[in-house]
C-alpha cells in the first residue's frame, strides 16, 4: 500500500500505539489541503466568497460526522478535542440542569477527562456514582439500573475503554437511560469510525468523537448534542456565538474537513478493516500463546475493538520490558497517564494484581498496520519477554511451582 | 483557485504562510501524540516544545509560561475563569470571548478615539477592595486601535488587581513584549498571523495564579487537558518565527486612508487620532450602508468585512464604534480593511478604485438625492 511509504520510515519503530493517536491518512491530509491554502477563509466571515467556501468545507464535514452516528448534522458540533467535548458534555449538562437533577452516574474505568470532570462537579456540590466493572471490563447493567434515580441527570459511560478495547453494552445503557429520563452521553473517543453507532438505536443523547483517533487531525473533535428530545448546555467556550452557541471561535476549516474525511473513510470501510484487524489481532495472540506461557489478555476479548490488545506478561518488569522492545512504540496505558509510573487504574478497577498490572502492555493496531510488522513485534516480545524471564529469580521460582504471594519478603 | 480576488480581511483570518503548511504537512505526516513515551511520541513532543519556544519568542515570554490552546477565544475564556477573580474589569471595545466571557463584569467606557480611560479604570478600581481582574486588549480588531496597555498594568497592579491583554491581533503585526508590558495573562491566536486556525496560546505568567477550566490528561503541565494539536502548533510556531518581523505597512495604511477621504471627504477613520495597528482601517462611507459596500466589494473581487467575522453573519451595528460614541447610523457604514503578510500595494490600489467606482455610483448620488428631498 502506498500510503504506508508516506506514513512510516523505514528508520521509523513499528507503531502499535493506535489507542494513543493514529497516524493520518493521506486522503484526509488530501482533503485539507486546499482548506489550508487557497481556500483559507474564516467559516464565519458571510460577507465574501472565501468565507462561504470555507463554511461549505465546514458544513459537508458536518454532516460526514453526523451520518457516521447516525445523527443529524444540525446535532453535530464542531469541538477541539475529545477532552473538550467530553468537558463540555458533562459539565454543560450537569451546569444547566442543576437545580432539578444533581446526580452523576459514570464508571471507574472513564479516560481521565471524563473521570477529572466529575470529581470537579462533586467539589461544586453534585452527587456522583462511579460504578464497579466487571472482571471482564464491561458495566453491569443491573448495577447501573439500580444506581440511576430520580435526581440523576447524566450517565455518562465510555462506548469503549482506551486501555483495554472492551465495548460497553451501549444499546441496553442508553434504553436504561431513557427509561429513567437520564441523558446518556457516551465518550466514542475511541469507538466511532470503529465500531457502528447508531445514537438513535442507542438513545445516546451525547457523544464525544476524537479526530485523530480515526486517522484524522488532531486539535478538533466533535460533540454530537441530542435536539430531539432536546438537550440543553451551558457553554463552556463563549464569545462570537459560532456552533449555535454551544462553542465559540472561530473554525478550524481544515481540521473539520479532515474530521469529516476521516469519518467518512472510517464509514466506507470499518467492516472490511474489522475483519483485517481481527485476523491480525488474533494472529498476534496466537504467535504469543504459542511461545510464552503466562501471558494473560486483560479485559473481555470479544466484546472489544479488533485493534486493541492489552496483554499481561507474568514476571516480567514493565519497564524493563518497554526499553528492551525500542523498536516497537506500545504503550503501557493511557498516553496521558503515561509518563507516570503508577499501574494503570483501569486494570486495577478489573482486579488484576499490582504486579499484573505493572507488565502490561497495551498494543493498538490499525489502518497502517502490516502482517509482516505483526510477525516482527511478535518476534521482538518473544524475544524480550523470555530474555527478562531468564534473568527473572521470581520467574525461576513460579516454574519451580512456588506461589510467589506465599513469600514473606523480608524487611531491610 | 480565484486568484482575481484581494484579500483584505486579514483581521478575520490570515492566509496559511508556507513555511508554516510545510512544517504542519510533516508533522501530520509522521503523528504521534506527545504524551507517549516512546519514540514516535517523543517527536511529537520535540515539535511541541520547540514550538513553544519560538511562540514564546514572538513575545519576550519565557516557553514555560506558554499554554496552547485551541485559539484566541479559549486562550480569553479560560483566562477570565482561570485567574480566579469574581470582580472583573473589561473595556468595552473587547472581543466578544472576553465580554462574553463571564456576567456581572464592570465595563470600562473608551474615549472618543477608542483608548480607555485610566482614570475611570483607577477610579473603578478604588471603588472596592475585593481583588480584581482587569481585561484590556492590545488592538482592536475592528479599528486597529492600540491601547496604552503597560499604563493599564501599572494602574491596575497599583491597586492589586491582575490584568489579562487579548493580544490576539496585535501580536505578529507590532512587537508585543509580554515582560515589558507587564501583564499577568495574554492571549494569543495563530490563524491571525498566518499561523493555522485551531491553535492558541495563553500566555501566563510565571507566578502568577491560574486554574484551569478543562480537566483530564493533564498537558500542558496540567494547565489544559487535551491531546495536542501536535501539526497546529508546529504550524503556529513557523508563523510566530515569521511573524516576528511584523507587518511595515503603516504607509500603504496612510496612503489608504488619504485617498479615501480624497474621494469622500465626508467619510471618516475610526480611531485615526490614536496609535493604530499598521494593518487596519476601519472607515465609514458616507451614505452606504456597510453591507452595501462588502457586497459591492466582493463582487468587484475585493473581500473586506462589516466588523468583527465571528458576527458578520448578522448584520449588527458594532459595538466598539458605539461605544467610542459614533452615531449609529454611521456606524453602519463602517468598513474595516486589514492587510497581512501577503498584502501587496496593487490590492490596496485595486480597493481604493473600488470603492471610488462605488462611491461615485451610490454613495455620491444618495447624498445628492438625500440633500435635493
Amino acid at each position: 500500500m502506498n500510503a504506508i511509504a508516506q506514513i512510516r520510515r523505514n528508520d521509523q519503530p513499528i507503531y502499535l500505539d493506535y489507542q494513543a493517536t493514529t497516524p493520518m491518512d493521506p486522503r484526509v491530509l488530501e482533503a485539507m489541503m486546499p482548506y489550508f491554502t487557497y481556500k483559507f477563509g474564516n467559516p464565519g466571515s458571510r460577507s465574501h466568497s472565501y468565507g462561504w467556501e470555507a463554511e461549505e468545507g465546514v458544513e459537508k464535514a458536518r454532516s460526514q460526522v453526523a451520518k457516521l452516528i447516525g445523527a443529524d448534522e444540525k446535532e453535530v458540533i464542531f469541538t477541539s478535542g475529545a477532552t473538550e467535548s467530553n468537558n463540555l458534555a458533562i459539565k454543560g449538562v450537569a451546569e444547566f440542569y442543576k437545580d432539578r437533577r444533581n446526580h452523576i452516574v459514570t464508571t471507574v474505568t472513564e479516560h481521565k477527562c471524563v473521570l477529572d470532570t466529575c470529581r470537579h462537579l462533586e467539589q461544586q456540590g453534585f452527587d456522583v456514582t462511579y460504578l464497579p466493572v466487571q472482571q471482564n471490563g464491561l458495566v453491569d447493567l443491573e448495577q447501573l439500573r439500580a444506581a440511576v434515580t430520580d435526581k440523576t441527570v447524566l450517565v455518562s459511560i465510555m462506548a469503549v475503554n482506551n486501555e483495554i478495547g472492551v465495548i460497553q453494552p451501549l444499546a441496553e445503557i442508553g434504553k436504561i437511560c431513557r427509561e429513567k429520563g437520564a441523558f446518556f452521553h457516551t465518550d466514542a473517543a475511541q469507538a466511532a469510525g470503529k465500531i457502528a453507532l447508531d445514537v438513535e438505536a442507542m438513545n445516546i443523547d451525547l457523544m464525544s468523537i476524537s479526530g485523530h483517533k480515526i486517522y484524522g487531525p488532531k486539535g478538533i473533535g466533535a460533540l454530537y448534542v441530542r435536539r430531539k428530545p432536546r438537550v440543553r448546555l451551558v457553554a463552556m467556550i463563549v464569545g462570537g456565538g459560532q456552533e449555535r452557541g454551544f462553542r465559540s471561535g472561530t473554525l478550524p476549516t481544515p481540521l473539520c474537513v479532515g474530521l469529516g474525511e476521516a469519518a467518512e473513510i472510517c464509514m466506507k470501510e470499518m467492516d472490511g478493516e474489522a475483519v483485517r484487524l481481527t485476523k491480525l489481532r488474533d494472529r498476534m495472540l496466537k504467535g504469543l500463546n504459542a511461545k510464552l506461557p503466562e501471558i494473560y489478555v486483560n479485559g473481555d476479548l470479544d466484546r472489544r475493538i479488533p485493534g486493541n490488545l492489552n496483554i499481561s506478561f507474568a514476571h516480567v518488569e514493565g519497564e524493563s520490558l518497554m526499553m528492551g522492545i525500542k523498536n516497537l512504540s506500545v504503550s503501557s496505558g493511557s498516553a496521558c497517564t503515561s509518563a507516570s509510573l503508577e499501574p494503570s487504574y483501569v486494570l486495577r478497577a478489573l482486579g488484576v494484581e499490582e504486579e499484573m498490572a505493572h507488565t502490561s502492555l497495551r498494543i493498538g493496531l490499525g489502518r497502517f498496520t502490516t502482517e509482516h510488522e505483526v510477525d516482527t513485534a511478535v518476534a521482538e516480545l518473544v524475544h524480550h519477554v523470555t530474555k527478562l524471564r531468564q534473568m527473572s529469580p521470581l520467574w525461576e521460582m513460579s516454574q519451580e511451582g512456588i506461589d510467589i504471594k506465599s513469600i514473606e519478603w523480608a524487611a531491610h | 483557485m480565484p486568484a482575481a480576488h484581494t484579500y483584505l480581511d486579514h483581521n478575520a483570518t490570515s492566509p496559511l504562510r508556507p513555511a508554516a503548511l510545510d512544517a504542519m504537512v510533516e508533522a501530520l505526516q509522521v503523528g504521534g501524540n506527545p504524551s507517549s513515551v516512546h519514540r514516535v511520541g517523543r517527536t511529537a513532543r520535540a515539535r511541541v516544545d520547540s514550538a513553544r519556544q519560538h511562540v514564546a519568542a514572538l513575545i519576550g515570554a519565557r516557553s514555560s509560561e506558554v499554554v496552547f490552546t485551541s485559539g484566541g477565544t479559549e486562550a480569553n475564556n479560560s483566562a477570565l475563569a482561570g485567574a480566579g477573580r469574581r470582580r472583573m474589569l473589561v473595556s468595552a471595545v473587547e472581543h466578544d470571548s472576553v465580554l462574553k466571557a463571564s456576567t456581572g463584569m464592570d465595563i470600562m467606557p473608551v474615549q472618543g478615539n477608542g483608548i480607555v480611560d485610566l482614570g475611570v479604570l483607577e477610579n473603578s478600581l478604588a471603588a472596592s477592595t475585593e481583588p480584581a481582574l482587569v481585561s484590556v486588549m492590545f488592538a482592536n480588531n475592528e479599528t486597529g486601535v492600540l491601547q496604552p496597555i503597560a499604563d493599564v498594568v501599572r494602574v491596575a497592579h497599583a491597586a492589586g488587581a491582575l490584568v489579562h491583554c487579548d493580544a490576539v491581533q496585535g501580536a505578529g503585526k507590532v512587537p508585543v513584549d509580554f515582560r515589558g508590558l507587564g501583564v499577568d495573562y495574554l492571549s494569543l491566536s495563530a490563524h491571525k498571523l498566518g499561523g493555522p486556525a485551531g491553535v492558541g496560546a495563553l500566555v501566563v505568567r510565571s507566578g502568577a495564579p491560574f486554574a484551569p477550566d478543562r480537566l483530564g490528561g493533564g498537558q500542558e503541565a496540567n494547565r489544559r487537558a487535551g491531546t495536542e494539536n501536535v501539526a497546529g502548533i508546529a504550524g503556529f510556531g513557523v508563523a510566530a518565527t515569521e511573524a516576528r518581523a511584523g507587518l511595515a505597512t503603516a504607509e500603504w495604511r496612510d496612503h489608504l486612508e488619504a485617498a479615501l477621504l480624497k474621494i469622500a471627504p465626508a467619510a471618516r477613520v475610526h480611531g485615526a487620532s490614536a496609535d493604530r495597528l499598521p494593518n487596519t482601517t476601519c472607515i465609514s462611507m458616507p451614505g452606504v450602508r456597510a453591507e452595501t459596500q462588502v457586497m459591492a466589494l466582493d463582487l468587484a473581487g475585493i473581500c473586506v468585512s462589516a466588523g468583527a467575522a465571528c458576527s458578520s453573519g448578522k448584520v449588527t451595528r458594532s459595538a466598539v464604534l458605539l461605544a467610542m460614541g459614533v452615531e449609529p447610523a454611521e456606524a453602519e457604514m463602517a468598513l474595516r480593511i486589514s492587510f497581512g503578510w501577503n498584502t501587496c500595494f496593487d490590492d490596496i490600489e485595486r480597493l481604493i478604485a473600488a470603492w471610488r467606482d462605488l462611491y461615485t455610483r451610490v454613495g455620491h448620488s444618495d447624498i445628492v438625492r438625500a440633500r435635493a428631498a
